[in-house]
């Protein structure tokens, strides 16, 4: 059983299981933090933008024509790992992709299409829907931005080499891909298949995947992969906070051979609680003197609790008149699709349906028109739009989607803030080229995965035999290296992978599943061996199919002639004849004597030698030797050999 | 031998008060807790002392699990569970857990606010009974203990129908609950995969019937409808709140928009408003088409169709009238249709199945004159038409989810025993597999020949497969030799060798030695030789050695050769095998 790690990323994994005969991809996360090195695409015309300078080499001979453009345009061809996919693995071999959250879906379309990949993709309802409406968001910043040349001078390895910054050592840029289409993201979904939390899905035959609640966004799943005999867990993205999704699963990780942890929290050290108080607050302080807060964010997860925490804090906090603004081309079907997926919620939520209510308060903030929501800030939003005012709007890195314009916008004004709530990004990249800034940036990072102290108590738990996890995780954060507690230690310690890793995972199948036809088995005589232990000698026909596999009784042959009995000369090879089994115990003088006595052998003369005895049966001229681990009968007639044959198996156990 | 049994408490050779018990590996399940609508006594809900006389049920039943809301799957829901007793798991889908409170609310208002009975279950007994369900979602394997297993399919009938897989260890059952095998406006097919179960209980409502397409039959109720309206006659559909109600309404609503109708359709209060909520909310289990589109329009927001009040009825002009319940036995639509029945341009329309005992049953029958309440009869003048849209599966659908699932055995419920007879044989001739129909309290057995789940040490397995080529042929079937350990609840299968280790013991070897004499005029070397080289020619692909000692080994068989004390043309061949050689040397070699 081999792991390949193609992603270096804890949150966005990628990584590959070949177990049993199968490849099995887990996740395949888009890893957009590349973005942050450009800028950003504005949706409207930017004169401080377009006046940027272009890049000019030190000694002025290089001058990257277009720059602009290039950078921008760069924006659309975002990181992918997948070349390294390609030099350790054919993709076309992979069997199928397991998706635990539809933040770890975003390069599906990269693996599924054009790539010869045949196989399934396995998610369940939320994560699908979602994922897609995710994506589509994506394609739609993308494509709604004025389409310029592509600029691909800079990926020349000469001049990447001069370039300034973190651009320098991007590794791979030359497979750094463009953005999918609309089309090739609805091929890659036709190919997934739904599934329910602790639905089996049979793979082949020979392997089982089950999606577990995750408890960290709607329809968010860990995996357990298992045979009859081993138990691989994966477990992304997990929570064990009380937000709106269903309650993690714990207890069916039981008993795991090995444990793949992933998707830890990115900000061990923020109380997802406490930031969400610091939000509130910074967000009425801010609307009282009479500011704008924008609130960059993902258009479906915590964006649901945020809207719920504010449904509840908006009249306390006398902010019943301050409108709240959606921007997303899918910020409608995002709070539509929230509200239709009651199993996939937590129990709270669940009862609301029964009334039958709405899930999430947001449908009242839409009804009583304190929310409002709008595909983009073109058409009805422009003139509706009062200020002071919230938005909130994508995309985080700041780099592309409406939130650009807001930035333009509100930059300039000390009255507004920016409250980051999204981990993925950090904050001070993503604000570089609005600098200088006079609005206010407050950084409340909301990520409700697991902790350290939280994993280290679920693995005690669950006491898997291996985990496997990250590089990251087993080491203190960089920056606050004295903080022991920040990283995973356990007994034995982690099996630690970074990019590029092909692990051997410690595994011995020793057993596999076999069923045995109740013909078979109503034909076996056991015996016991010891009490309690019984044991059978078994021959039979072997069938495999579709990696199960099954014993049947061989066919007896056809009955032969009744004059040749015993001396027919066997002229089949003999493979076709049951082997003997193999004998076991020892046999006991006395009884043995008494034995032949009552067989009409009386004439024995027993002498004892260093191992045992040398049985003489005088009127028969043969000997029997008797051993502790063996017996020798020199016989020359037929018969009598059978019989005395006979005699001594009585004595001995067959296996 | 293992067996299945399967006894109806309800719904054996009828329709309604589904109630059946399966037992199956030691396990007993309960299908459905349902009453009856055509009684009033004590034959309305299940005889649950069948189960037990005095001791409790949650001793003697493992799970009961609900198909769907409608009644007479889950009336006697809160009778069973808060007054004979029963504490143990209930299972039902989300939507099912939604509604099904809502409904029996609803039976117990109508039974004792309206009927005036006592000793019946109160509100406070629904609430109780609804805290012991536990919410199925489709295709979770749900472990009851650890080893029953349920699974629940998608099964169309109405929001939250689910059919459901029961399985323990290799023993499996499927009950299908109420199921459509076509989609409709608002629902989806039913669906199973091939689990090959020992037992598929089937519903057969619609058992000898084939119903013509669906189009045909929506044309058909519009064009009655708006004929209806056109002549200024008023419409009345008893419908039940959830279910045909919501896809009657989606086609309605498009007509009416379609034809730019004006004619008011109202739908009875309360319940309805809700229940289109319920159908916003559980989108996931409505059809395809529904799903897709709902962001931009949701179908159960209904543009035409206005609130009902009681006065409306008496308002002169047509209108069409949705009204509960739909076999005419109570209620609002009762209420109506004694209003309306003295006019012959007013029309009924029963878009369901009614059971025997009810109005909706007599007048379906042709019955024109009605014995109410007291003594007074109510004479029908208007029209009566019925138009089956309720949603079950008819003949071909049953055949075609017995091809979708393959079971070894058929046993049908819920439907009547004439019609039943009739697809029993059907069955039995289409896919010869036996088919039961066991009346109420009659228990079918079913034998079962479940395989033994073995460990088989994957070296032994190995060696096998790699002795049958890379690629298996069906022609030259692989034979095995191990033994099996049966140590307390585990089997395992291992070569004789590993045995032996595993189980501490040792190898007693069983040798047996003979001397045969020939006459060879050679040497006793050359004798051996010629032995040797004739051995070689003849046995072909055994390995045979001639050892430098003076002895010719073929596989365990030793022979050595040494002349006669008196005659040395008389050689003595000293031949020496073990037990286990399956090789006849000895004969070949004279």
């Amino acid at each position: 059983m081999k792991l390949y790690c193609l992603s270096g990323h804890p949150t966005l994994p990628c990584n590959v299981l070949k177990f049993k005969s199968t490849t099995i991809m887990l996740d395949c996360g888009l890893d957009t933090t590349s973005v942050l090195n450009f800028l950003p695409l504005p949706l409207v015309h930017s004169p401080r933008l377009s006046k940027l300078p272009g890049w000019v080499s030190k000694d002025g001979t290089i001058n990257l024509e277009k720059a602009r453009e290039a950078v921008c345009n760069v924006l659309r061809l975002l990181g992918v790992y997948f070349n390294l996919l390609q030099e350790l693995l054919d993709l076309s071999t992979i069997d199928v992709i397991l998706i635990s959250n539809y933040h770890c879906m975003m390069a599906l379309p990269y693996i599924t299409e054009h790539t010869g990949f045949t196989g399934t993709v396995y998610a369940t309802e939320p994560t699908l829907q979602i994922g897609r409406l995710l994506m589509e968001e994506l394609v739609n910043f993308m494509e709604r931005v004025p389409k310029a040349q592509s600029a691909t001078s800079w990926k020349n390895k000469e001049i990447q080499r001069m370039l300034p910054g973190p651009l320098k050592d991007a590794v791979d840029v030359w497979m750094w891909k463009r953005c999918y289409s609309m089309q090739e993201v609805n091929s890659a979904l036709s190919k997934v298949q739904l599934v329910g939390y602790s639905q089996k899905v049979e793979l082949f035959g020979a392997v089982q995947v089950s999606p577990l609640s995750s408890g960290y966004s709607l329809g968010s799943s860990n995996w357990i992969i298992q045979s009859h005999h081993e138990k691989v867990s994966y477990v992304s993205g997990s929570s064990l906070l009380t937000t709106h999704p269903q309650p993690m699963d714990q207890s069916s990780l039981k008993n795991s051979d090995v444990l793949i942890l992933t998707g830890l929290t990115q900000m061990p050290t923020a109380n997802p609680d406490g930031m969400l108080g610091e939000f509130c607050s910074n967000l009425a302080m801010t609307i009282r003197a009479g500011g704008n807060v924008l609130v960059p964010c993902y258009s479906s997860g915590v964006i649901y609790d945020l809207l719920e925490c504010l449904y509840q804090f908006i009249e306390s906090a006398n902010l019943g008149t301050t409108p709240f603004y959606f921007i997303s081309p899918i910020a409608n079907s995002s709070l539509e699709f929230s509200q239709i997926f009651a199993e996939w919620l937590c129990h709270n939520k669940q009862t609301k349906v029964y009334l039958p209510e709405p899930p999430f308060p947001h449908a009242e903030l839409i009804q009583t028109n304190k929310l409002k929501h709008y595909p983009s800030i073109h058409g009805d939003f422009s003139s509706e739009f009062r200020q002071p005012c919230v938005v909130f709007t994508g995309h985080p890195s700041l780099r592309f989607g409406d939130v650009v314009h807001f930035m333009e916008l509100w930059g300039k004004s000390s009255l507004n803030t920016i409250i980051f709530t999204e981990p993925d990004f950090s904050y001070l990249d993503a604000l570089a080229p609005y600098q200088p800034l006079a609005m206010k940036c407050v950084y409340c990072p909301i990520d409700t995965r697991l902790n350290f102290h939280q994993v280290s108590k679920l693995l005690k738990e669950v006491q898997p035999l291996h985990v496997v996890c990250p590089e990251q995780y087993t080491q203190p954060p960089l920056t606050q290296s004295h903080r022991s507690d920040l990283m995973l230690e356990l007994q034995p310690p982690p099996m630690p992978y970074r990019r590029c890793s092909v692990l051997n995972l410690p595994f011995r199948r020793r057993y596999e599943r076999i069923y045995i036809l109740p013909e078979l088995a109503n034909s076996l005589v056991p015996s016991e061996i010891k009490p309690g232990v019984s044991v059978a000698t078994v021959s039979a026909l072997l069938h495999s199919k579709d990696n199960k596999h099954t014993l049947q009784s061989v066919p007896k042959p056809p009955p032969m002639p009744p004059s040749k009995k015993r001396k027919r000369v066997i002229e089949e090879p003999p493979v076709a004849l049951a082997p003997k089994p193999m004998l076991s115990g020892a046999v006991a003088l006395e009884a043995f004597l008494a034995t032949l006595q009552k067989h009409g052998i009386t004439e024995v003369k027993v002498e004892e030698t260093a191992d045992g005895h040398i049985l003489h049966l005088q009127a028969e001229d043969t000997l029997i030797q008797l051993e502790e681990d063996g017996t020798h009968i020199v016989c020359d007639s037929e018969p009598l050999r059978t019989t005395l044959r006979d005699l001594v198996l009585r004595f001995l156990q067959k296996l | 031998m293992p067996e299945i049994k399967v006894t109806p408490l309800g719904a054996g050779q009828d329709v309604g008060r589904s109630c059946i018990l399966v037992s199956i590996g030691g396990k007993n399940i309960m299908l459905d807790c349902g009453m009856h609508m055509g009684y009033n006594d004590d034959r309305r809900f299940p005889d649950f002392s069948y189960i037990t006389q005095n001791g409790r049920l949650t001793d003697f039943l493992d799970c009961l699990i609900i198909s769907h809301f409608h009644l007479d799957h889950c009336g006697a829901l809160p009778y069973m569970s808060e007054m004979v007793g029963y504490d143990g798991p209930i299972y039902m889908t989300h939507p099912t857990k939604a509604i099904c409170p809502i409904l029996l609310e609803d039976f117990r208002k109508i039974t004792v606010d309206k009927k005036g009975e006592t000793n019946f279950f109160t509100s406070q007994m629904i609430k109780d009974c609804m805290k012991k369900v536990i919410p199925l979602n489709l295709h979770q394997t749900v472990q009851v203990d650890d080893e029953l297993e349920i699974k629940a399919y998608y099964a169309g009938h109405v929001l939250g129908a689910a059919m459901v897989h029961i399985k323990v260890g290799s023993e499996s059952v499927v009950y299908t609950g109420d199921y459509n095998m076509t989609p409709d406006r608002h629902l989806g097919a039913a669906w199973i995969d091939k689990c090959r179960p020992d037992i598929l209980i089937s519903e057969s409502t619609y058992a000898t019937t084939i119903r013509d397409s669906k189009r045909c039959r929506e044309r058909d109720f519009l064009k009655k409808v708006h004929e209806s309206i056109e002549r200024g006659g008023k419409v009345l559909i008893p419908v039940f709140a959830l279910g045909r109600a919501q896809e009657l309404c989606i086609l309605l609503e498009t007509f009416w928009e379609r034809m730019n109708l004006k004619a008011p359709i109202y739908f009875s209060t309360g319940l309805t408003e809700k229940a289109n909520h319920y159908y916003k909310l559980f989108i996931t289990w409505t059809n395809q088409k529904i799903r897709k589109t709902f962001v931009q329009r949701n179908m159960f927001e209904f543009k035409h169709i206005k609130a009902f009040d009681r006065s409306y009825a008496d308002n002169p002009g047509p209108m069409v009238v949705f009204a509960t319940p739909g076999m005419l036995h109570a209620g609002q639509s009762l209420q109506i249709f004694k209003k309306w029945a003295g006019n012959e341009k007013n029309m009924v329309i029963m878009p369901g199945y009614c059971v025997q005992g009810t109005i909706g049953h007599k007048i379906l029958n042709g019955q024109r004159k009605l014995e109410m309440e007291g003594r007074a009869t109510l004479d029908v003048k208007l029209q009566v038409e019925y138009m089956s849209f309720s949603a079950h599966a008819d003949a071909k659908g049953i055949m075609q989810l017995i091809r979708m699932a393959e079971p070894r055995n058929m046993l049908l419920v819920h439907g009547e025993a004439v019609k039943m007879e009739f697809l029993k044989g059907k069955i039995e001739q289409e896919f010869s597999i036996d088919c039961y129909m066991p009346a109420n309290g009659e228990t079918t057995t079913v034998t079962t020949n479940p395989s033994v789940p073995v460990d088989i040490s994957l070296n032994l397995l190995k060696r096998e497969m790699a002795l049958g080529g890379p690629l298996p042929d069906p022609k030259k079937p692989r034979t095995m030799h191990g033994t099996l350990i049966m140590k307390e609840n585990s089997l395992k299968l291992v070569s004789s060798e590993q045995a032996l280790k595993e189980l501490g013991l040792n190898e007693h070897q069983l040798r047996f030695t003979c001397h045969v004499q020939l006459q060879d005029p050679h040497s006793d070397a050359d004798t051996l030789h010629r032995i040797y080289t004739h051995l070689k020619s003849v046995l072909k692909g055994y390995t045979i050695q001639h050892l430098p000692d003076g002895t010719v080994i073929v596989e365990s068989i030793v022979i050595k050769v040494s002349s006669s004390a008196e005659d040395s043309n008389t050689k003595v061949l000293l031949l020496s095998w073990s037990y286990q050689e399956v090789l006849n040397i000895l004969k070949r070699s004279k």
